[in-house]
């Protein structure tokens, strides 16, 4: 099942402000229709301060949109609407020590809840202005909808461009084959065909923009991101050492409770997209003892046939 | 807590005699059987009493029918590749709308390169029209291949006649019966059905091992070309151990099949019944009449299937759910949205599959749970209050769906 973490498990056992608030002035009702997830937030805000004092949940959906239900209506309870309205999907997320990348649409229809709510508390009408598709790329969550709008908009032709513009490909490239489906698809719709040997768009008209960073940088922001999460490792007994950075692989040392502990491997897991997310390219974690070992020079004794 | 498995259509424990029977084959009788030395001592021997027993259980003719190969989804493609291979001037293939993702992405695959795929729909309670499937048949059809059971709900189809009236036609019949073999009987020799997928560890034998029957005279091209295993018909050295222990679990089946089909069957009931007489808004999905002794699918209106498998998970019982979100795909089960369940209710199937192993008091522990949990959940959601659905769901609560 899900890699959930205990911050979602516990509001999805445990929810906060389950239900219909009593006098509720503003309503939101959303939902998501690629996962068929609904939610119906209500909230009770002062009319003269604006001030929300009040939040409630219904949602037909899985674990964790129960949870990111949970988690808005106590992020929001007691901010004014306009505070509110800062609250992204990502700080959803992060509330709740993250979500799967196939599960952060969840977090956007809490978002897309309260705004609409306060669109009605307003009384004016919400509009909604994001069309969600079927996950294509896992490592930076990029979704069909994503990729074909960009494909229109700079003419993309290749999977590299994708890469560039998107993110999306740009990990463990498994999914190349559904991206080509896409330009296949986008390509034709606008008279032309899709050529996998065609050459690629400069790079630098791409979107996102980054100078690549210099191994050290990226050494430092591993071990920033590494310090990050000590607390809540060193919380279960274990602890992370990193020991060497390769190109785009970092290895590291699982110390403590978490070395041989079954769950290093869904740890492992974690670190490397709390990576990915941070330095916003491909890392892998692999752990140090998988590192390859200098090549051993054997000397003329050691072929000896002695 | 209670420790649980009700998610024997997922896969199955390995029986222990299963594992005894395999341990030598690892350790001592580890040769390649097509060496000459005795460490590859009665290795050929055991994979041939293997075939036997496996010729057995799905009274095929001949032992030299079976091919073992990597697992059901292997066996799915190797048989319909084979079958366009062999026959380049039939483009199109009938298949159903509920068939397993083995068969449905390959038929999606072929039909870029320019295959027609016919995809048989069901009916609501998930049964097929043969009148319809007669229509289709041609000589331009390489192949026929529709499931002996659905996975999901165990809505049997009526393979037999569908092979008949595919072998009247001239065309050839393929079943994936990895949820039929070893929970019903069969005797294929009477049957005109060509190909038949099964899977190891879905009936107590390991992961990763399975067997593509193709009746004898039937015109086949292999997917993997190599050495002479199999005689031919799939290269790569044999798995010996796993092929022992698929033998060995095709014998047990044959000997509980009678178990299988009153007491499993008798726990599988209880369950549905008592489910159902204690819960409101829920419903068994698929064909009540004829499907599977082992499995029941059924659906809990307003609420969602991950939701209910996690509760379930916190209370030690195992089972799964045909909800969008417990796959990571998009949409609710293909199985659910053929059969034209409303999403309210497609959402929040559960289905709880059982095997040998389970008990009478397995049965209970799930029934004592479950109305708690459904009314945790119904708590939560919007399309509920109090003790009912709110009137008019549908109507009730029209978010905007983006
Ligand atoms: C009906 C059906 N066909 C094929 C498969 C695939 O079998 P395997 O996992 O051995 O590839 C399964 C199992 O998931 C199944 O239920």
């Amino acid at each position: 099942m899900w890699d959930y973490s205990d911050k979602v498990k516990d509001h999805f056992f445990n929810p906060k402000n389950a239900g219909a608030v009593v006098g509720a002035n503003a309503i939101g009702e959303v939902g998501s229709i690629s996962c068929g997830d609904a939610l119906r937030l209500t909230l009770k805000v002062n009319e003269t301060t604006e001030i929300i004092e009040d939040a409630g949940f219904q949602t037909f959906g899985c674990g964790s949109a129960i949870a990111s239900s949970s988690v808005l209506t106590e992020i929001i309870k007691g901010m004014t609407i306009d505070d509110a309205l800062k609250v992204t999907n990502q700080d959803i997320a992060k509330e709740l020590d993250g979500l799967p990348p196939e599960k952060m649409h969840c977090s956007v229809m809490g978002r897309e809840a309260l705004q609409a709510a306060i669109a009605n508390f307003r009384g004016v009408e919400w509009k909604d202005d994001h069309e969600e598709g079927a996950l294509i790329c896992k490592c930076f969550a990029v979704d069909a909808v994503m990729i074909e709008e960009m494909v229109w908009a700079n003419k993309l032709r290749t999977v590299e461009d994708v890469t560039n513009f998107t993110k999306a490909g740009g990990g463990c490239a498994a999914c190349h084959e559904d991206i080509e489906a896409i330009l296949e698809r986008v390509l034709k719709e606008r008279g032309e065909t899709f050529d996998p040997q065609a050459a690629s768009l400069p790079k630098v008209e791409a979107k996102v923009e980054k100078k690549p960073m210099t191994n050290l940088q990226r050494i430092k922001k591993i071990e920033d991101v590494l310090n990050s999460l000590r607390p809540q490792l060193m919380a279960d007994g274990g602890d992370v050492e990193l020991v060497e950075v390769v190109g785009n692989t970092a290895y590291v040392n699982m110390t403590g409770a978490c070395n041989g502990c079954q769950m290093a491997a869904m740890t492992i897991a974690g670190i490397q997209q709390r990576l990915m997310e941070v330095l916003g390219e491909f890392i892998k974690v692999v752990p140090a003892s998988e590192m390859p070992k200098p090549e051993k020079l054997v000397n003329i004794e050691g072929i000896s046939h002695a | 807590m209670p420790d649980i498995y009700l998610d024997n259509n997922a896969t199955t424990k390995v029986d222990s005699a299963v594992v005894d029977v395999m341990i030598p084959f690892f350790t001592e009788q580890f040769g390649n059987p097509s060496s000459i030395h005795r460490f590859a001592d009665g290795v050929a021997q055991a994979l041939k009493h293997a075939r036997r027993q496996v010729q057995a259980l799905i009274g095929a003719e001949h032992d030299s029918e079976i091919i073992f190969t990597s697992c059901g989804t292997e066996s799915d493609s190797t048989a319909i590749l084979s079958a366009i291979k062999a026959q380049p001037n039939r483009k199109e293939i009938i298949t159903t709308m509920v068939e397993h993702p083995a068969i449905l992405s390959l038929c999606e695959n072929l039909e870029k390169e320019g295959y027609t795929i016919h995809r048989l729909p069901v009916d609501k309670c998930g049964r097929l029209n043969l009148e319809s499937y007669k229509n289709m048949l041609s000589d331009q059809v390489a192949i026929v291949s529709v499931m002996w059971a659905n996975n999901e709900t165990g809505t049997i189809f009526p393979v037999v006649e569908m092979a008949e009236l595919a072998s009247a036609a001239g065309v050839m019949f393929h079943t994936d019966a990895v949820q039929a073999v070893g929970k019903i009987p069969m005797m294929l020799q009477d049957t005109k059905i060509d190909m038949l997928s099964i899977s190891g560890h879905k009936l107590h034998a390991p992961k990763g091992i399975g067997v593509l029957y193709l009746r004898r005279g039937t015109r086949f091209r292999p997917l993997l070309r190599g050495g002479h295993q199999e005689r031919g018909r799939r290269a790569g050295t044999e798995n010996t151990a796993s092929i022992v222990g698929l033998g060995k679990a095709c014998e047990l089946a044959l000997e509980y099949m009678e178990y299988e089909n009153i007491q499993v069957k008798a726990m599988r009931d209880h369950l549905e019944q008592g489910l159902v007489e204690k819960i409101p808004h829920c419903f068994i999905t698929g064909d009540l009449n004829n499907r599977l002794p082992n499995t029941t699918d059924i659906a809990f209106e307003y609420i969602e299937g991950e939701a209910i498998l996690m509760m379930l998970s916190k209370a030690g019982i195992a089972a799964s759910s045909g909800s969008a979100c417990t796959s990571g795909s998009l949409e609710p089960s293909h199985v659910m949205r053929a059969m034209q369940i409303p999403y309210t209710a497609a959402h929040g199937t559960i289905r709880f599959s059982f095997s040998r192993y389970n008990t009478m008091s397995d049965v209970d522990d799930v029934l004592n749970i479950m109305p708690q949990i459904v009314a945790t959940l119904r708590k939560l959601s919007p399309y509920w209050e109090g003790d009912g659905p709110v009137a008019n769901p549908e109507q009730a609560f029209q978010p905007t769906f983006a």
